[in-house]
């Protein structure tokens, strides 16, 4: 990735050398319980014992629509996938996805985690985003 | 408890260019105060969301009432509940004998903006209301057989109400096809299944109960927030976990309030519900146990919420057709179950009400759940 990207948010997710992303959740030692974006204390407990986990990039697909109308506060592509992707170690995540047509998905279909281009600032940085696409599909 | 209704009024839900926030609060509290025979009251809650610093004061000093304590509350869509649970249960604590209770909105048009969501959730587009609603939506499908056509007929029932409803927003009713040939929004719902964000004001005088005065009662006032763990609640977390087993802020509520009435789903003749989207509604049919969960489809398939079916559900018109301003929604559905147990609804009179309940639903996630007998 060049220098002339930046991620929607710090803490989130984060790149890999080889280009690929991976979400950056929590887990709590005490009640074993995974959440996401890592919070200071276990959201299911209160535990402050929470530790950095990296989330499974892959997961089935649990809910999915497409937003035609632009919601304030985004400047991103019209109309785009959202929904829910429940990873593989069982948490729902919520979360863009690619495919903008709901009718082409389907409950449960595999998925996995890519990086998506967001928007272009006005400097023309990109701004990427996390987003699942298709198991097989290229991103 | 000993609490009574003793004054309701309304500003009419819808746009009102030139009328300010304060203006309509104003308007449905002197209502609302002399319906009730102008008492003086010990107490005011005012719920708002929109309406920024000090809003109930705002209208209240418009009418040289201050003095008394007057709280301002948010809790989201249910902030007109949260406020009545606080009233009715000062009076039924004996902290007060009157208290007055309204609520107001000016809501901006189009997808609601919230300061409940970071920027970069908004930037990400991880913070779209309807696209919530569609999820959710999507899962009544999945789970309990609910089709498109069941979103329709709900809409369709709502704006036959709201027809009969001076003070909602939208007057005329509508069909299927209609519904169905409106825009896509977020799939399944089309714009017509989702209510609108509109304007307009509520009150109620509630007062210690006096034997024989054949008033409205509040038979329970119950407000909920989420448990851990749902993901597609209200709350709308960026992660939950498998909620199936984990009830909902709505049912919580709906079961205290029935523990608090001593009174269950059977004994209820008429209910004002949270139709937000057509699938909130019917979803709300299970969660408040007016059906078993999977059964809303039934429902709708029976007739059983349609006016004269064995239990009506919004004759008011619903949110689908008043519009909804977030402050004053709940506290517009206690005033249409008052006068429906007054039997002064006139053409949208449910036979015989003698027992209401009134349920909010919305961010935070706050639930309330109101039931009203006579």
């Amino acid at each position: 990735m060049s220098t002339a990207n930046r991620l929607l948010t710090d803490g989130l997710f984060r790149e890999r050398p080889d280009g690929s992303i991976v979400l950056i959740g929590g887990v709590s030692a005490s009640s074993g319980r995974t959440h996401f974006p890592r919070l200071a204390a276990c959201p299911y407990t209160g535990a402050a014992d929470v530790e950095e986990v990296e989330l499974p990039t892959t997961g089935n697909l649990w809910g999915w629509t497409a937003v035609t109308t632009r919601p304030p506060g985004y400047d991103g592509e019209l109309p785009f996938g959202f929904g829910v992707v429940e990873l593989d170690d069982g948490l729902r995540v919520v979360t863009r996805l690619t495919v903008a047509d709901p009718a082409a998905l389907e409950f449960g279909q595999p998925m996995r985690l890519v990086a998506d281009r967001l928007q272009t600032d006005d400097d023309g940085t990109v701004v990427l985003t996390y987003a699942f696409a298709p198991a097989g599909a290229d991103a | 408890m000993d609490v009574s209704i003793t004054g309701v009024g309304l500003h009419p839900f819808g746009r009102f260019d030139g009328v300010t926030v304060t203006d309509m609060g104003v308007t449905a509290v002197q209502a609302a105060l002399a319906e009730a025979g102008n008492p003086q009251f010990q107490a005011a809650f005012c719920a708002s969301v929109y309406s920024g610093v000090a809003s109930g004061h705002k209208v209240l000093g418009s009418l040289g009432l201050t003095g008394v304590p007057i709280v301002n509350v948010e809790a989201g869509c249910a902030s007109g509940g949260a406020a009545l649970m606080l009233a009715a249960h000062a009076i039924a604590n004996g902290q007060y004998d009157t208290v007055l209770v309204f609520g107001m909105e000016k809501m901006p048009k189009g997808i609601i903006r919230s300061s409940f969501f970071e920027p970069w959730r908004e930037q990400g587009g991880l913070a779209v209301t309807p696209a919530y609603f569609a999820l959710r939506a999507q899962r009544l499908v999945r789970e309990s057989g609910v089709t498109k056509e069941h979103l329709a007929r709900v809409v369709v029932k709502n704006r036959a109400n709201g027809a009969r409803n001076p003070n909602a927003m939208y007057q005329t009713p509508t069909t299927a096809d209609a519904v169905l040939g409106s825009r896509l929004v977020c799939e399944p719902l089309h714009l017509h299944m989702l209510c609108s964000p509109n304007e307009g004001a509520a009150a109620v005088v509630l007062q210690k109960a006096r034997p024989g005065d054949g008033a409205v009662r509040i038979a329970a006032a119950a407000l909920r927030s989420h448990l851990p763990g749902s993901v597609l609640g209200e709350a709308t977390p960026m992660s939950g976990i498998d909620d199936t087993g984990i009830d909902p802020p709505s049912t919580l509520a709906a079961d205290a309030a029935y523990a608090e009435a001593g009174l269950g789903p059977a004994d209820l003749h008429v209910v004002e519900g949270q139709d937000t989207d057509a699938a909130r509604e019917l979803l709300g049919y299970e969660e408040l146990r007016l059906c078993e969960r999977g059964g809303a489809a039934g429902l709708v398939e029976r007739g059983d919420t349609e006016p004269g079916g064995r239990l009506p559900v919004n004759p008011s018109g619903g949110l689908l057709a008043k519009g909804e301003p977030l402050g004053a929604s709940a506290l517009g559905q206690v005033v249409e179950i008052t006068q429906q147990l007054r039997g002064t609804a006139g053409p949208r009179q449910v036979d015989g009400a003698r027992v209401g309940l009134a349920h909010t639903v919305g961010r935070g996630a706050n639930a309330a759940v109101i039931i009203c007998t006579r």
